[in-house]
């Protein structure tokens, strides 16, 4: 069996294996792929999104800071789009109504899909939030951010990695 | 109106109905002689005689990791979280130990922690201590390395 085969075959079992202990991602590291339909109504894959910068934003109703994130990150999306930058929101409340509910009352300029327990343990324990990774054109960790921080910070950091 | 005005004054709204009995921020007024540090609740579970613990957080979290015997009561933002946490204490005598935590925000933005607590302590509750967790569950208890269990 070919080598390329094999490693597909492991890669296989490891998205569909409960990530019982996860590993703490680091700077550096590829970032979990995941593909789900956003909440509105398109496929996203973040696979796809190759050759971007984007923002995985983990976030939820019930997080007072990453909701007042959002119109911050929405203005990063259409200052920083053209030039191939993207975020998607990935969202942990406990269902999906509640999500649908908030993004009826705030405005998202991104997709935004629903997380779950396992989505979180492929990103290391999404055990608090803000958090946020930074993930560069080749897929990789840049940046991981958690709890607050000024928005200013994030503009800059993404000023950066588009020059890169 | 600015924007950003506009929009936290819909951020607030929008949290408002979601919020039983406290609000994010109020945190802030559990008194600092009924917090527990991870440090004491984790050498409690090592001697073995941890109290009953209580996760008022969300369950999506707790699905992930929690604190190894506590049992899932929240969220405490949440009428039907409330009721919840009611129903797992509700048999317990009143000046029994009883050990909540969240974890889900920085503690002063924590929307759960204060409803909860104000819950047991309305209750009757004499012992209640809440697990205090500056960052989140994540920074201050997993990364810290203390005891853990995975799944739901």
């Amino acid at each position: 069996m070919s080598r390329v085969l094999m490693l597909a075959l492991l890669m296989g079992l490891a998205a569909n294996a409960p990530a019982k202990n996860p590993v703490k991602l680091k700077v550096g590291d590829v970032a979990p792929q995941f593909a789900r339909s956003d909440l509105q109504g398109q496929p996203f894959d973040l696979k796809a999104q190759r050759g971007k910068i984007v923002l995985v934003d983990f976030w939820a109703s019930w997080c007072a800071p990453c909701i007042l994130a959002i119109p911050h990150l929405s203005q990063l999306q259409k200052k920083y789009g053209a030039r191939g930058f993207q975020v998607v929101g990935v969202s942990m409340d406990d269902s999906a109504n509640t999500t649908k509910e908030t993004m009826r009352n705030i405005r998202f300029s991104y997709p935004v899909v629903l997380g779950d327990a396992k989505l979180g343990n492929f990103y290391g324990g999404v055990l608090g939030l803000p958090l946020q990774f930074l993930v560069g054109t080749d897929g990789k960790i840049l940046a991981i951010r958690s709890g607050e921080f000024p928005p200013t910070a994030l503009d800059r950091e993404i000023a950066a990695a588009l020059k890169r | 109106m600015r924007p950003a005005i506009l929009t936290y004054l819909l951020a607030v709204l929008l949290l408002a109905p979601q919020t039983a009995s406290a609000a994010p921020g109020d945190a802030l007024t559990i008194p600092a002689a009924v917090q527990i540090q991870p440090v004491e609740l984790a050498a409690m579970l090592k001697a073995g005689n941890a109290p009953p613990i209580l996760q008022v957080g969300f369950s999506v979290m707790y699905q992930q990791a929690h604190i190894p015997n506590s049992q899932y009561a929240g969220p405490g933002n949440k009428d039907d979280g409330l009721l919840n946490l009611k129903s797992h204490v509700d048999a317990l005598p009143r000046d029994q130990l009883v050990v909540i935590y969240c974890g889900c925000c920085p503690w002063e933005k924590c929307p759960n922690i204060a409803a909860a607590y104000k819950q047991l302590v309305g209750m009757g509750f004499t012992k209640v201590r809440v697990l205090y967790l500056a960052s989140s569950f994540g920074a201050d208890w997993v990364d810290r390395g203390y005891p853990v269990t995975r799944g739901g």
